[in-house]
């Protein structure tokens, strides 16, 4: 479904240098695909393409992302906005800014079906709601008509995946969706991803530098070092017989890091 | 803890809402008929039948006022509108796409604003001709660059915003962007300068009757116009000129105040608590 093929990108502004050297990326429907790395490995930059966010007079990109047989690379900005929220979703780290402040929950989840889809308000709404009870929002009838100030860090994540989510979308790009939340909460939500990626079947690519968070949900794992794609295969594969020189190190600061927790 | 009452705001608005209710009440009746002048009472000092006093034309000045006021509103309410309305389109397009189109009109702006804005109104009305019709156009027109700039200031600060970003992944277009999400985020700021544009314009109108390039002295009674007739009867009939210009200051005051409360932050107070003994 997503193929990635040779990607490169580098940045022109006061950044130069190479953010991705040719990376190779592969997922089928369904799949749970985690990107690992450290902060500046890339696995950002990787997303922000495939999502179509990369300002183009900014950066070069190279290669090709392939998403159900059509080149996101070579999308014109308004082919890529129909994409956009309809087949692609995409989750940022900060649930706490990224809802507009003044828009009610229920309006804002709507919102993505009402740019894509012609519904009547009163299915819109009632697909909200759903969707609302789907990522287990409390009494979706009275949320709908909060504010996002009015809701719980934990709250509003849920509100942004159910915005995302309620146009049934293909591909859901996380990055870093957790970070921002405390460890109860993460745990939670990366609950619901897993359940709506088995039940409902769209496909997650997440970014996170959390390895237990990425073993938690995701059965393949690409790890990135330095732009490049170092390792990458099932996780329990990649996590428990660490190939290259930095998974293993990798691996080794999370497992000396339980035991000392013990 | 107990919050601060915002002053300003609630006194700009009784006042404003004090003036706007004697305006619209003038709009359908005065003491007496504004322009019906009479040879007998010329210039009365205020009494009990002209609470204000006359003009040298025998006119009641309060019946005047009344509807000078209503005239000079009108007009700085249609010039805002109009400054209001395409400073928000020009500042909120170039704000939000930047680009060189938002330098060169930005610096169009900034070229325009450096004129003293009464003194190219004068200029304006004096090519186009004077009128009510002309100088709301005129001063609708002056107000758009000091709009725009309000207005491009905060677009481009809010389009870096995460729920901007989010938005735009989300597939929904610029414009609803630009409207349903980024326009009520501004709102306090845009709504303390429309009251400011307000004031500009309540003086500017004054201030072009005055010069005598406003509201022509055929045409209804205008604050400024009533302005410039009791300047040659300033020492001898001060009440004339002071109904007007006391007048003017009022309005000005509320809109002022209520932009001053716009921008108001509560602050906490902390509530004194009955003294305990200290800890031993």
């Amino acid at each position: 479904m997503l193929d990635i093929k040779n990607l490169k990108v580098s940045f022109n502004d006061g950044r130069k240098g190479i953010a991705v050297s040719g990376i190779d990326l592969h997922m089928e429907a369904g799949d749970t695909l985690g990107l690992v790395g450290e902060s500046g490995s890339g696995k950002t930059v990787t997303a922000l393409t495939v999502a179509g966010l990369l300002q183009k007079d900014r950066a070069t990109v190279e290669g090709e992302v392939m998403f159900e047989g059509k080149d996101l690379l070579k999308c014109t900005v308004d082919e890529m906005r129909l994409l956009q929220g309809k087949d692609i979703g995409v989750i940022f780290q900060e649930p706490m800014t990224s809802l507009d402040p003044l828009m009610r929950i229920g309006r804002q989840i709507e919102e993505t079906v009402k740019v894509h889809c012609k519904f009547s308000a009163e299915e819109r709404r009632r697909m909200a709601l759903e969707v609302m009870r789907l990522v287990g929002l409390p009494e979706p009838d009275v949320t709908y008509k909060k504010y996002p100030h009015q809701l719980s860090g934990g709250q509003r994540q849920r509100a942004m995946i159910a915005s995302a989510f309620i146009t049934h979308p293909k591909l859901l790009i996380l990055d870093e969706p957790t970070t921002a939340l405390d460890v109860t909460i993460q745990a939670q939500i990366l609950e619901l991803l897993k359940k709506l990626n088995e039940k409902c079947g769209v496909s997650l690519l997440f970014i996170s530098h959390d390895l237990r968070v990425v073993r938690r949900v995701c059965k393949k794992v690409a790890v990135m070092y330095h732009g490049e794609i170092v390792e990458q295969g099932d996780t329990d594969q990649v996590f428990n017989n660490p190939q290259h020189e930095y998974t293993k190190r990798l691996v080794e600061a999370v497992t000396t890091r339980r035991r000392a927790n013990v | 803890m107990r919050r601060t009452p915002n002053y300003n705001l609630i006194l700009g608005c009784t006042l404003t809402a004090a003036t706007v209710s004697v305006i619209i009440l003038g709009f359908f009746w005065t003491p007496y008929e504004p322009d019906a002048m009479s040879i007998a009472e010329r210039s009365v000092s205020p009494c009990a039948a002209h609470l204000l006093g006359t003009d040298n034309f025998g006119r009641d000045i309060l019946s005047r006022v009344m509807q000078g006021a209503g005239t000079t509103l009108e007009i700085a309410f249609l010039a805002v509108s109009i400054g209001a309305t395409c400073g928000t389109l020009i500042g909120g397009l170039t704000g939000y796409f930047g680009g060189i189109a938002d330098e060169i009109i930005m610096r169009v702006n900034d070229a325009v604003t450096a004129f003293p804005s009464v003194l190219l109104a004068l200029v304006a009305v004096a090519i186009t001709g004077g009128g009510k019709t002309n100088l709301i156009i005129v001063l609708g027109i002056l107000f758009i660059p000091s709009f725009a700039r309000v207005v491009r200031g905060e677009f481009a600060k809010q389009r870096n915003m995460d729920y901007v970003k989010n938005a735009k992944l989300m597939g929904v277009t610029n414009l609803r962007i630009m409207f349903v999400h980024i326009l009520p985020n501004i709102a306090p700021v845009l709504l303390s300068s429309i009251a400011i544009g307000f004031n500009n314009a309540v003086l500017a109108e004054a201030s072009m009757s005055f010069l005598g390039v406003g509201v022509g002295p055929t045409e209804s009674a205008s604050l400024g116009r009533m302005l410039l007739d009791a300047e040659a009867y300033l020492f001898s009939a001060p009440w004339q000129a002071l109904s007007a210009g006391f007048a003017i200051t009022i309005l000005i005051l509320g809109f002022a105040l209520i932009s001053d409360g716009m921008g108001y932050r509560p602050t906490w107070r902390p509530v004194a608590k009955r003294r305990r003994k200290a800890d031993a």
